[in-house]
């Protein structure tokens, strides 16, 4: 029964980590670059939702429904401002330096935090309402049963607009070929702008239920779980949808096993040796596909 | 001609060295300041062993602080257990702490050898995060409390041999041909196979010196301060290391040196700004990127300098 | 024996077949153009010949020695150099340090040589410097020896990649497109080069372009790929007048 509640527990932080994979793996599919800074926009997020949250003066569903609208606005005027003032210069540079850039970011923004908020973790009320699922021995909190709802709900929809609408059959186009896609008339730059706005909301909806499990936040929350994340996007095939999904569960489940019964110090260990021997076996990952490199 | 220069350089090091002795030895530098010294030329070896794999190899590895921390545990573990006279003990754990490292630096290199860019990064980082979680869950050194009653031997003398060993090595393998061929890897890989370089062999060579070095300044950390802890060597540390490669200029080891020291002395000496120095870091990140990378900022970078020079011309 | 000796070479991507059925024999000293409309397959095949892509099918013979699934530094370690259709020079780094990376494949020194500075040191990086200068010379670009790569102009970094390729003493030097973006007085000259590093260096040519006066006037054999397959390989004159190929070029 044991075995069956860590399954459960690895299953819905699997799913938050699916949700930050689906951030990571859209950008690095369109933009081709490493968005270090993504796991720290969802630490944003998480204070903006704290911030947000004030109970006075408005109803019930309101209170909930506030804070949440504020924290999506603000994880993607965030995104959307970091890829225009740090990316979009670096456009033709070396992988080398955008990926600096993006490191500074990361960095620029957990500073910012720790010089407002300082170093001590904040509370934040969790927004899902209070629920529970008990069978028999195995307990299903609400918080799990949403993350894992509202992650398939968003991968389905995701799916469904990368591969069948315009707007989406342009960010695959971009992620093809930047030129042709810019003589077939495609907007590249406003192409990348979205691709960071939609992988920015998905932080801010990351944040949301990550924060409302974990109950607390720091300047260093984000980057941890957003690394992670990464890890899942290039285990289950950096680029592709499902991938980042099943990466992410898998991910989820490793940690949690590896914490029930190998021990919690060493599961952080364990996460990142899984990463390193799927490069090795097979760097592009269980769905990806191989490219072929032009001479 | 570039003998004389070569003659320049070893005057400069001696001078350094005459200088820094004689602020020590007669008391004129703060207590404060003699503790710097040590710190300052690790992360002058540091820096510059970051630089052969970022500035000259062009690969990102976010995991140098792990190098460093393999070879402070390999190192200072012999000193605390064997009990030689210093001058026998130093050596041997700085080549121990040096070989194991580069022993892990061989390890790391091996993905490194299929990964690039942005993958290559999160494998090194990882390592780095692998290295600490087992250093923190393994009693025998000590664990989260970290590894105690290591000798203070690690003076300014020996560790500025070590880093001018490190600077010698290094500065003469890049104006080598096996430097040549390293930085043909970073220029273009497709190209350097074609005329016939081991692209294998060097990028292994690259990540092993590095290591290498990495972890002799480990040891020397560890045997100038007493105690190591595995939180020391953590994310933070390799960032720092990276701020200084890339603030000192990527391929430039007078930069990392010159960067090295700033900013070692800088956040010390600064203590009101010390809660900004991440901000600094990031900022140093962002805004070094864009004026080396942007092509319009570039020309503008280009347009003050050659206006600059012209004034003093 | 023939130099380069090649028999029904093939590779297919996914379910595209690049190339198919390719066969060539190249005598020693011979100046073989590659022709064909673009995305014929021209570069897949030196991909093929320097092992960067490995053929799925056929068999390349240099020398008599088989060189399938050899790797580019392998052989180009055999004699075979290359440049390359989208210039890839080592653009952060001096003109003749790029000439000197090719000549380091013969002339070289160990690693302990070049840390302590050894006399085999100084007598090897004195001998490069001199023979880089020798090469840059021949292409006119010795007044630019100490100027990083890229501060090249265009013409010039194509004439550099060559010299890069000579720099590794091949047998066989294969040139992709080495007059593309050249005014017609560079084109002339670059003849002029080609046909001279052929007689002083001793190498066979192959060469892709798609400038005709360039491939008619010194080729002395000309192939011609269409869709990865050949249509023609002969004479000049036997191509010029060739139908197949002048549907090939010009439309029905």
């Amino acid at each position: 029964m044991d075995f069956i509640q860590q399954f459960i527990n690895g299953l819905s932080l699997g799913s938050i980590y699916a949700l930050i994979a689906l951030g990571y793996t859209m950008v690095y599919g369109i933009a081709k670059m490493l968005n270090f800074a993504h796991g720290d926009v969802i630490m944003v997020g998480a204070y903006v939702l704290s911030l947000a949250a004030v109970k006075a003066g408005l109803s019930p569903v309101m209170s909930i429904l506030f804070p949440v609208v504020v924290c999506m606005l603000a994880c993607t005027v965030l995104g959307v401002t970091i890829e225009k003032i740090a990316y979009r210069p670096l456009r033709n540079a070396s992988p080398l330096a955008v990926l600096i850039t993006a490191i500074g970011v990361s960095y620029f923004l957990q500073s910012v935090a720790l010089l407002i908020f300082g170093s001590n973790q904040r509370k934040v009320d969790s927004v899902i309402p209070k629920f529970s699922l008990t069978l028999g021995e195995i307990h299903l909190s609400g918080e799990a049963i949403t993350t894992l709802g509202v992650t398939i709900l968003i991968m389905i929809c995701l799916a469904l607009f990368i591969n069948f609408t315009r707007v989406g059959k342009a960010m695959r186009a971009v992620s093809e070929d930047k030129g042709a896609a810019q003589l077939m008339g495609v907007n590249v730059n406003s192409t990348i702008s979205l691709t960071f706005a939609i992988g920015s909301f998905l932080a801010a909806i990351a944040s949301i239920l990550f924060v409302s499990s974990y109950g607390f936040v720091g300047p260093y929350s984000g980057a941890m779980p957003g690394i992670k994340a990464f890890v899942a996007a290039v285990l289950g095939g950096i680029g592709s949808i499902p991938g980042a999904m099943l990466g992410g569960i898998i991910l989820g489940i490793i940690e949690s096993m590896s914490k029930a019964y190998i021990s919690t110090e060493l599961a952080d260990a364990i996460v990142f040796s899984v990463l390193i021997i799927v490069l090795l076996v097979k760097p592009t990952g269980i769905l990806g596909r191989k490219r072929i490199t032009k001479v | 001609m570039k003998n004389k220069k070569n003659i320049i350089y070893v005057a400069l090091a001696i001078i350094i060295y005459l200088l820094i002795f004689a602020l020590v030895e007669t008391g004129t530098a703060s207590r404060q300041l003699q503790n710097l010294i040590v710190p300052v030329l690790v992360n002058i070896m540091l820096a510059v062993s970051l630089n052969l794999i970022v500035g000259f190899l062009g690969e990102l590895t976010l995991g140098h602080a792990g190098f460093m921390s393999v070879g402070a545990y390999a190192g200072c573990l012999f000193t605390v257990s064997c009990d030689l006279p210093a001058f026998i003990e130093l050596p041997i754990a700085f080549v121990i702490g040096g070989l194991t490292a580069a022993v892990f630096g061989f390890i790391i290199g091996i993905p490194a050898l299929r990964l690039k860019g942005d993958y290559l990064a999160i494998v090194t980082l990882g390592f780095g995060e692998i290295i600490r979680s087992i250093l923190n869950s393994m009693d025998i050194v000590g664990g989260s409390g970290g590894l105690k009653g290591i000798d203070k031997s690690g003076n300014y003398t020996v560790a500025y041999v070590l880093t001018m060993i490190t600077l010698l090595v290094i500065s003469n393998i890049i104006k080598s041909c096996h430097g040549r061929s390293i930085k043909a890897i970073r220029d273009n890989v497709i190209a350097a196979e074609s005329v016939g370089v081991n692209v294998v062999y060097y990028k292994m060579f690259a990540f092993v010196l590095s290591a290498f070095f990495a972890g002799v300044a480990g040891v020397l950390y560890g045997q100038n301060l007493g105690i190591i802890k595995p939180a020391t060597f953590d994310f933070n540390k390799s960032i720092e290391i990276l701020v200084m490669v890339v603030l000192g200029g990527m391929g430039n080891i007078k930069g990392s040196i010159i960067a090295a020291v700033i900013l070692t002395l800088l956040p010390e000496l600064l203590r009101d700004l010390a809660d900004y120095r991440m901000l600094f870091y990031a900022l140093a990140l962002i805004i070094m990127m864009l004026f080396s990378s942007n092509p319009t900022l570039v020309e503008l970078r280009q347009r003050i300098f050659s206006r600059g020079k012209k004034e003093v011309g | 024996m023939a130099l380069v000796e090649i028999r029904q070479l093939g590779i297919s991507f996914g379910g595209l077949r690049a190339v198919d059925n390719f066969n060539m024999t190249l005598e020693e000293g011979q100046l073989y153009g590659l022709i064909g409309p673009n995305g014929a397959g021209k570069t897949t095949i030196f991909n093929l010949l320097t092992g960067v892509y490995k053929p799925t099918d056929g068999e390349f013979y240099f020398n008599g020695e088989l060189m399938n699934g050899k790797t580019p530094i392998q052989i180009n370690k055999k004699g075979i150099a290359r440049t390359f259709q989208n210039i890839r020079l080592f653009k952060n780094m001096s003109v003749i340090d790029n000439v000197k990376v090719g000549l380091q494949n013969r002339h070289s020194y160990s690693m302990a040589a070049g840390i302590f500075r050894l006399p085999k040191f100084g007598r090897m990086e004195k001998e490069m410097t001199q023979r880089a200068m020798e090469l840059l010379k021949i292409f006119d670009l010795d007044n630019e020896a100490e100027q990083l790569a890229s501060n090249l102009p265009y013409g010039k970094q194509r004439k550099l990649e060559i010299a890069r390729a000579l720099a590794t003493e091949p047998k066989l030097l294969l040139l992709d497109e080495p007059a593309a973006g050249m005014n017609p007085n560079e084109t002339a000259e670059l003849m002029n080069t080609i046909s001279l590093i052929r007689e002083k260096f001793k190498v066979s040519i192959l060469l892709i372009e798609h400038d005709m006066s360039l491939v008619m006037g010194i080729c002395e054999r000309i192939i011609v790929l269409l869709y990865g397959r050949v249509i023609a390989d002969g004479l000049p004159d036997e191509i010029k007048n060739d139908p197949k190929v002048i549907v090939a070029y010009l439309g029905e």
